[in-house]
């Protein structure tokens, strides 16, 4: 095995891992403080990723677009929430996966009218374009090295937010009783708003993050979204250091399972057997985790209320 | 002189949540036949023991025996199916069903087998009579056609009791039966349960006097997760620390 | 009185469908008797969503699956030279019921967020395990290699007896859910939906009835997914693409949880909804989508809710 391979698909998986933590930090808030369970999440990434890429191609700067497309996703998401989302809170389940599938028609809609169904394509900006120089001749995209290093940022002010400030104690007391703090006096209509936009960003800033690697077009959201719930499941529900856990055990099996298990099943079977046997199998591994660790903690493995 | 046998036996049970010791080493006999009141002030930890006795809690350390069978590990339903049966503190019936219904599903769960997939489980009369006739004890036989969602308050309370009785029990665990019940209605609850004082075992958790010191055969104080005293109504009224803690609060209220 | 308001209904909607074949072929509009049997394709698969979702309280975001496999069942047979209806239908009845009862072993024992989700993900699974096997089609999916043939008695090629073989299907699976749901086991599904603690407390363990329940509905939705194959003559992965079980569920919803001529109701309104608003623009989902919000929001007792006789569930 190629150690210079296996150390840049770890990165990859790292990467996604990365990736997948930010909406699933952000999906796992609102469900845990708000009940909420927000189908539409895969919307707001991909508002994230179709805004920055259509305002690159306009303007031609970068941190512009970043900006504008993080600006514009947050005031999406709490459009969405004041207008659409507030009527559910009290609602079920059932009632809120309806309705915010039904939000998912809309908005892949929407973005198929603005700019097409075809992918839309963009040319990344020419600083982070390259590659950097890892150690002893071994590289590694910088837009790639740049999203691992961006997700761990927030990974950390996410922490802080929610263990050493006071929104982050409003938060944590949201999530294990709603009610008290209402009786409490906070004003629990703006405590939703504010954690369902902070859950936006994340989504968008993911959204933003993929749009020059990944393919972006209308759907790209549910096809990240269901991976995050594998995350959710898995880490547990309700906690972001599950999210967290989650989303890197996800991202590591998912891209070393697509890259080595062809080649390993091949040492084994014969290479046809392996030519069909590993992709199908690669692409199943991250649900059949979710099984295992299920049948083992069907609560996940961190989850928030013990 | 022999002792009546226990039915129920608590061992040493212990349930913390966090720093919060909600039952502290419990330890309590309940004998067959006899009616054994649960008393204490809120938040004496009185819901979290029921919960370990019917099996939607699991206590940290101790034990509870049943008929001598350690049941601490079983899940409610298998606990039902023993024999123990338990009333709701917070009226917990089927709303979109009515009281024959509630009480005729209650019958099913103690009738044989449920993987039955044709026969109408209305027209089957080995669960509707049975239903019927507890309902009338009750005196909810006018009303086993109204929708449980529609029933008063107090009927509500008398068809949790339906329930309870439906399941074939060997011990009844009545969570406040007459919680919420106007005067009339809860003297006539009392009335009903008195007559199975003897012929049944109960556990009755209440906060009203007038139904604890009628009922009960003996009583146990519960406060602040420990039993400070187990005794007959006279013993307890006349306990200086029941008193103190908790009787003479009520005076006062 | 309300037991005679709901068997008239169900058989008037039977003797509607019943005569759309001859009405079509007197209009000459072959079309409509294609877009009902579609319908009623689906209402079979609502109709199975429905005894696990409405009936049950499952909320199963992977019903589509099923459709899938029973497809796939019945396709990859064909592809194969294999065209007995029976051996057909049987395999695509063992397989979904198999495959019911493995998901449904694992998701179970959840609840909630966890089992909406667990669901939508096996499903996806499925989907991704479609695409990858390259035999089968793979991502494009394939023709079906020849409709089904029942030895002499039909051939699904014929457009009216394959109508009036859908037709029969619902009718009696329809007849059958009935039964179901107000059997033993029926009630104490409904009991454990209606009230779960107070389930338990009387001495049932749901899992079992929940897991019975899932594997049924599984085991008819691929039946319906039979069905739908030899309708499209054409299969593909897409069949179990998650939106899929969105739009199943959708017609539960619409038509009315937990009735019985619910699903069937709820499959024709958005079935015929969708070919209306596809006649007027390519962008029909921007319209679908807000009137779906919509129904959930103040409409949740559904098309059966407005029937004569629809006071409670029965």
């Amino acid at each position: 095995m190629n150690l210079v391979l296996l150390l840049e698909q770890t990165l990859n998986g790292l990467q996604l891992g990365v990736m997948l933590f930010l909406m699933a930090a952000g999906l796992t808030l609102v469900f845990g403080i708000m009940n909420l369970v927000n189908l539409a999440h895969g919307s707001l990434y991909m508002v994230g990723a179709y805004l920055s890429v259509a305002l690159f191609n306009l303007t031609g700067s970068y941190p512009l677009a970043v900006l504008l497309a993080l600006a514009g996703t947050l005031a999406v998401g709490m459009i969405v929430e004041i207008v659409a989302l507030r009527t559910l809170y009290e609602r079920d389940h059932l009632d809120q996966v309806l309705a915010t599938f039904g939000l998912i028609l809309f908005f892949n809609e929407l973005v198929a009218i603005l700019w097409g169904r075809a992918a839309l394509y963009t040319t990344m900006p020419a600083w982070l374009s390259g590659q950097l120089e890892l150690f002893a001749g071994v590289r590694y995209p910088t837009y790639r090295a740049a999203i691992i290093v961006v997700g761990i940022a927030v990974a950390v002010l996410l922490w802080y937010v929610v263990t050493r400030t006071r929104l982050g104690m409003l938060i944590r007391a949201g999530a294990s009783n709603r009610t008290m703090v209402a009786a409490l006096g906070v004003n629990i209509r703006l405590l939703y708003t504010v954690v369902f936009g902070f859950g936006a960003a994340l989504a968008g800033l993911a959204g933003l993050m993929a749009g020059p690697i990944y393919t972006v077009q209308p759907g790209m959201g549910e096809d990240v979204l269901i991976e995050v719930f594998v995350v959710i499941v898995i880490g547990g529900i309700g906690s972001i250091r599950g999210a967290l856990a989650g989303a890197l055990i996800v991202g590591m099996v998912d891209t070393l399972g697509r890259a080595f298990l062809k080649p390993v099943l091949a040492t084994v079977l014969s290479p046809t057997a392996a030519e069909s046997a590993g992709p199908a199998l690669a692409s199943m591994l991250i649900y059949l985790l979710m099984a295992a660790v299920l049948a083992v903690r069907p609560a996940g493995l961190f989850p928030a209320r013990g | 002189m022999s002792e009546p046998a226990a039915l129920l036996q608590i061992e040493d049970l212990y349930k913390a949540f966090g720093a919060l010791k909600a039952t502290d080493h419990v330890s309590l006999e309940v004998r067959a036949g006899e009616t054994h009141a649960i008393i204490g002030p809120n938040g004496a930890g009185k819901t979290t023991l029921i919960g370990q006795l019917a099996g939607n809690l699991r206590p940290d350390t101790g034990r509870i025996r049943f008929a001598g069978e350690d049941i601490t590990a079983l899940p409610a339903p298998a606990r039902s199916r023993r024999g123990l049966a338990r009333s709701f503190q917070i009226t917990s019936v089927y709303r979109d069903f009515t009281a024959l219904d509630n009480v005729a599903l209650a019958v099913q769960a103690h009738s044989g087998s449920s993987f039955r997939f044709w026969h109408p489980a209305r027209a089957d009369q080995s669960l509707r009579t049975p239903a019927r006739a507890i309902l009338d004890e009750v005196g909810l036989g006018a009303r086993a056609d109204v929708l449980a969602a529609n029933l008063a308050h107090g009927e509500q309370r008398q068809l949790e009791v339906a329930m309870v009785l439906a399941t074939k029990p060997r011990l009844m665990l009545l969570d406040e039966p007459v919680a919420g019940m106007g005067v009339e209605e809860s003297q006539r609850m009392v009335q009903f349960l008195a007559r199975f004082k003897g012929r049944q075992t109960i556990i009755l958790v209440e906060h009203d006097m007038d139904a604890v010191f009628s009922l009960a055969d003996r009583i146990s104080v519960l406060v602040y997760g420990r039993i400070i005293a187990t005794g007959t109504p006279a013993e307890i009224r006349a306990n200086p620390e029941v008193r103190s803690a908790y009787l003479g609060e009520e005076a006062e209220a | 009185m309300h037991a005679h308001a709901r068997t008239l209904t169900i058989a008037v909607v039977l003797a509607a469908l019943a005569a759309v074949p001859p009405l079509a072929a007197l209009l000459g509009q072959p079309f409509y008797l294609d877009l009902f049997r579609r319908i009623m394709i689906f209402a079979i698969a609502a109709l199975s969503l429905n005894l696990i979702l409405g009936y049950g309280g499952l909320v199963s975001f992977g019903h589509a699956a099923y459709l899938g496999i029973g497809a796939y069942a019945v396709g990859i047979l064909a592809h194969h030279g294999i065209h007995n209806g029976f051996l057909q239908f049987g395999a695509a009845i063992v397989a979904s019921a198999a495959v019911a009862l493995v998901i449904g072993a694992v998701s179970i024992r959840t609840s909630g967020v966890y089992f909406i989700m667990i669901t939508l993900a096996f499903t996806q699974m499925l989907f991704y395990l479609g695409i990858s096997v390259g035999e089968y089609g793979g991502d494009d999916g394939m023709r079906l290699a020849g409709r089904t043939r029942f030895a002499g008695l039909l051939d699904l090629r014929d457009a009216t007896p394959f109508y009036y073989f859908v037709l029969a299907i619902l009718a009696a699976f329809l007849y059958l859910v009935h039964r179901l749901v107000n059997s033993r086991f029926g009630m104490v599904l409904r009991a454990t939906k209606s009230n779960e603690a107070r389930t338990r407390a009387i001495g049932f363990s749901p899992y079992l009835y929940k897991l019975a329940a899932f594997v049924i509905a599984g085991a008819m939705c691929g039946v319906a997914g039979a069905l739908f194959v030899n309708q499209t003559a054409y299969l593909t992965p897409a069949f179990m693409n998650w939106t899929r079980s969105g739009e199943i569920m959708f017609m539960v919803i619409l038509g009315g949880m937990s009735t019985l001529i619910g699903p069937v109701l709820g499959a024709a309104a958005l079935l015929l909804l969708e070919d209306l608003l596809q006649s007027w623009t390519q962008h029909w989902q921007l319209i679908l989508g807000p009137i779906l919000v919509l129904v959930v929001l103040f409409a949740k007792r559904g098309l059966a809710g407005l029937l004569p006789g629809a006071a409670r569930n029965e």
